[in-house]
């Protein structure tokens, strides 16, 4: 049971915002390979800076409470799936604020929303 | 370096690299900080499980507060701590989704799915925008 205690959070996480991709149509998951090209760099990037984190000691984990998986230089794998859960929670919030607001983000399709102003459904 | 250094460090690097490398500037966009509102919130609860039950611990010697202590929760607040959690977490925490929004962003610009387009909702929500205005008539649909 505690050996579930971190990835229950990332769970929390990812069950939490799920409901931003159906009822406020975020459309993250529908567009998962832009999801993968994002993915691919943000977690080696910080699963990079854990492990210099964690060769230095700045943290440390109470292994008991995580799968008990760790990668080599003592990254739990439950820290590798919170750089993934994360920036995917985030994607979603981001996408739903722009889905209820329209406030542009800065990759807005010609003709589509703008502004404030929705000006088509595609 | 330390964590608080390493954590400065990591914003810097991040909106740099909006701004000037990847050129998609969220940091001006009210999208960009409605949603960053919202994430950071959640991280405050999220993150404040972690270090509360010490499944993380942190080194003292690389924080602005002290060490996690070996047999009790770190302090809610005080001692470099929001929500048990270093302050240096929340700027790790803006680095991470600050990078990964600039990465969807500029997947986006660079023909990556860039649609299917968010929205519409499917259930009503406060603040939402004005649907398809008539073409032309913008400042008539245009929200305050």
């Amino acid at each position: 049971m505690s050996r579930l205690a971190y990835v229950g959070v990332l769970v929390f996480v990812l069950v939490g915002t799920a409901w931003l991709e159906v009822l406020l149509r975020a459309r993250v998951y529908a567009r998962w390979r832009r999801l993968l090209v994002v993915l691919v760099p943000v977690v080696v990037v910080f699963s990079t800076w854990d492990l210099y984190a964690i060769a230095c000691g700045h943290w440390t984990f109470d292994i008991t409470r995580t799968t008990g998986v760790v990668f080599p230089g003592g990254l739990p794998l439950d820290e590798v799936l919170f750089f993934v859960v994360v920036p995917i929670a985030s994607l979603l919030t981001l996408e739903a604020v722009r889905a209820v607001t329209c406030w542009e983000v800065g990759d807005e399709p010609a003709g589509s929303c703008v502004d404030g102003v929705r000006r088509d459904d595609s | 370096m330390t964590y608080t250094q390493l954590a400065v460090l990591g914003v810097v690097v991040v909106v740099v690299l909006d701004w000037f490398v990847f050129r998609t500037r969220l940091v001006r966009r009210r999208a960009f900080w409605a949603s960053y509102a919202i994430v950071v919130f959640f991280q405050l609860v999220t993150n404040g499980v972690l270090t509360g039950l010490r499944i993380v611990r942190y080194d003292g010697s690389v924080i602005v507060g002290s060490s996690t202590p070996a047999d009790s929760a770190p302090a809610f607040l005080g001692d470099g701590r929001i929500a048990f959690a270093p302050f240096e977490d929340l700027l790790f925490g803006f680095a991470l989704v600050v990078l990964t929004q600039v990465l969807w962003v500029w997947a986006g610009r660079r023909g990556v799915q860039r649609t299917p387009y968010a929205g519409p909702p499917r259930i009503a929500m406060p603040g939402a925008a004005v649907d398809r205005p008539v073409p032309g008539s913008d400042a008539q649909g245009r929200r305050a």
